[in-house]
């Protein structure tokens, strides 16, 4: 296990080394002049030149990615060009609100879509599979825009049951405005989900043991929810835990819809005011939340299932 | 004895049989024809005059869904929509697989140092989350019609090519290729004439789904003002405005739009697991 642990993080050397030069390259070499972007459409070449000197533009290219690198070890991004707030610190806020919204949404997504599908895989093929199936299609094939636009418009503004939009950034306040982002974010996800697991569920319950299961005279609640689950546990942890980034990094547009203060936000408005380093810092820690997460994920197999041996 | 049918025939004639795939499949051919016909000229060719005057009309029998804000027939508008999202469906699936296939293909049949390059390419590319990936990418790039089918098939070919790499692996040593290379076939013809044909579903399939999330990403693309130029007829654009529309109670646009996305989002899906089940051996008698 150690031993395998060690080779994973090795591993995740050259991944890590590839994330940084993709995103070097992105924003460095596809995306033009930054300074010229800073300095706005009214900037002259004196304000370009100087601005190019304070972000070290003038810099030959391989010494600019040596700068991005101590960036990224220090955690230390600079100053976003719109607020002039140290990026870092607005992660940090952001994540907390991001995560009050996400959080309790991803646990309640899990519960339900999980129960249902293994409801669909237990009655697979009949008009129950079916139209459940039809729905989460339909379901599926409307824009998740219109979505947010319609419930936000029919039960914030219509009915008044939530309220349109805001933040309340007291931990007891807060759950007021989430609430609604929560309901919509479960509607959005359950249609894949409930696909996903039922496939996952299908793969099982055709299997001898549950056979056995039922021969022994074990109800169907307990078939299902015991055997069935747990032998379907790698691909539900795959699913689940390389979904844990998008939790962090909060739904950009819900959180934009509602005015969220998340990081899912701070991305909308970093691109609505072309803020360069934000956006930059962003990509590099989604792809890191990510890099991270997968490991944790491969070294769960080895928990949930004995046969699966790491060295 | 009857002569056994092909992974194709057999395919063909199973989609013939269910009815769901048919009725989709005409549908989208439905939405094809929309499109070709506005693009000509010939449907709605009027779509884009303005006629302020008559802003923001109710459906009534002259505006089957009412009109938009420049006064402008909104079903003229949605169906010249069609263009721009299956242009984006087209070109952006059309890009995603065209990349994944072919670095995939290399990577499964040349192995070795080229082989791990790619992986460590995907690989990398894969942890970036999309929506970010496609964010900063389309950011970078510019709004429009061109950029942004670029920006989503650059970002989205990762899954196929993961795919058409094990399947080259797969084939690579099989019997049918090594007595092309005893034949004297050189790596070209061993991709093209040899084994591509025996994984082109996977590539079929991957181009469906594909299309689906090009079509779903313009939305997106257009709410972040990463999408098509402003006046561009799109189903993005037209839900996006309703975001200011709604609360003046005009909700035809929005419904426009919306109905004539679901429509060929929900036929693409239903004609996707058609497809998969007709061209997937392994479900073969499942399902």
């Amino acid at each position: 296990m150690f031993r395998y642990l060690v080779r994973r993080v090795l591993y995740l050397i050259p991944i890590l080394f590839g994330i940084t030069l993709i995103t070097f390259l992105l924003f460095h070499v596809v995306g033009g002049n930054p300074a010229a972007q800073a300095a706005g459409k009214y900037g002259n070449e004196a304000q370009i030149r100087a601005l190019e000197i304070e972000m070290g533009l003038d810099k030959p290219l391989h010494l600019q990615y040596v700068d991005y690198l101590r960036q990224i070890v220090t955690f230390d991004f600079g100053r976003s060009w719109s607020t002039h707030q140290e990026i870092s610190t607005m992660i940090m806020n952001g994540m907390g609100p991001s995560l009050s919204l996400t959080l309790p949404a991803f646990l309640l997504i899990i519960i339900i879509s999980v129960s249902i599908a293994l409801l669909l895989a237990h009655y697979r093929g009949g008009m129950l599979d079916k139209a459940v199936l039809i729905i989460c299609l339909a379901g599926m094939s409307v824009s998740s825009l219109v979505y947010i636009l319609y419930m936000q418009y029919w039960l914030a503004y219509k009915a008044g049951i939530f309220p349109i939009s805001g933040w309340d950034p007291s931990w007891t306040g807060r759950w007021e405005y989430v609430a609604l982002p929560i309901l919509i974010f479960i509607i959005l996800s359950i249609g894949g989900n409930v696909l996903f697991y039922r496939t996952v569920f299908l793969d099982e319950v055709l299997q001898d043991y549950v056979r056995t299961a039922r021969a022994k005279g074990l109800g169907t609640v307990r078939i299902l929810f015991k055997h069935v689950l747990r032998n379907a546990l790698i691909p539900i942890i795959t699913l689940v835990v390389l979904e844990m980034p998008l939790l962090i990094l909060g739904s950009l547009l819900l959180e934009s819809f509602f005015d969220i203060p998340g990081l899912g936000g701070l991305i909308y408005s970093a691109i609505q005011n072309s803020d360069f380093p934000v956006v930059k810092a962003m990509t590099f820690i989604g792809a890191g939340l990510y890099m991270i997460f997968q490991l944790i994920s491969d070294l769960l197999y080895a928990v949930v299932d004995p046969k699966v041996q790491l060295r | 004895m009857k002569p056994s049918r092909s992974l194709w025939q057999d395919a063909i004639r199973k989609i013939k049989r269910d009815k769901i795939a048919l009725l989709s499949f005409f549908f989208i051919a439905a939405y094809f024809l929309i499109a070709v016909l506005c693009a000509a000229g010939i449907l709605f060719p009027n779509h884009a005059a303005p006629d302020v005057a008559n802003s923001f009309l109710p459906p009534s029998s002259d505006h089957w869904l009412g009109t938009d804000l420049f006064g402008r027939d909104v079903i003229a508008r949605a169906s010249h929509g069609t263009v721009t999202s299956l242009m984006v469906g087209l070109i952006g699936a059309g890009l995603s697989v065209l990349i994944g296939a072919t670095l995939g293909a290399i990577a499964g049949f040349c192995g070795g140092v080229i082989d791990d390059l790619i992986v460590w390419f995907y690989s990398t590319i894969d942890t970036i989350p999309y929506i970010l990936l496609l964010s900063a990418l389309a950011f970078l790039l510019g709004s429009g019609l061109n950029t942004m089918c670029l920006a989503i098939g650059l970002t989205s070919w990762v899954g196929l090519c993961r795919l058409m790499r094990a399947e080259f692996m797969r084939h690579r040593d099989r019997e049918y290729v090594q007595s092309a290379v005893a034949l004297g076939a050189g790596p070209f013809r061993q991709i093209f004439l040899h084994i591509l044909p025996n994984t082109l579903q996977i590539v079929l399939i991957n181009f469906s789904l594909s299309f689906v999330g090009a079509v779903k990403s313009e939305v997106i693309l257009t709410y972040l003002g990463l999408g098509v130029e402003v006046g561009t007829p799109s189903w993005g654009m037209m839900i996006n405005d309703a975001k200011q529309e709604l609360i003046r109670g005009v909700w035809w646009n929005l419904a426009a739009a919306t109905i004539f996305m679901f429509i060929l989002v929900l036929a693409f899906n239903l004609f996707n697991d058609a497809l998969r089940s007709a061209l997937d051996p392994k479900l073969k008698g499942k399902a």
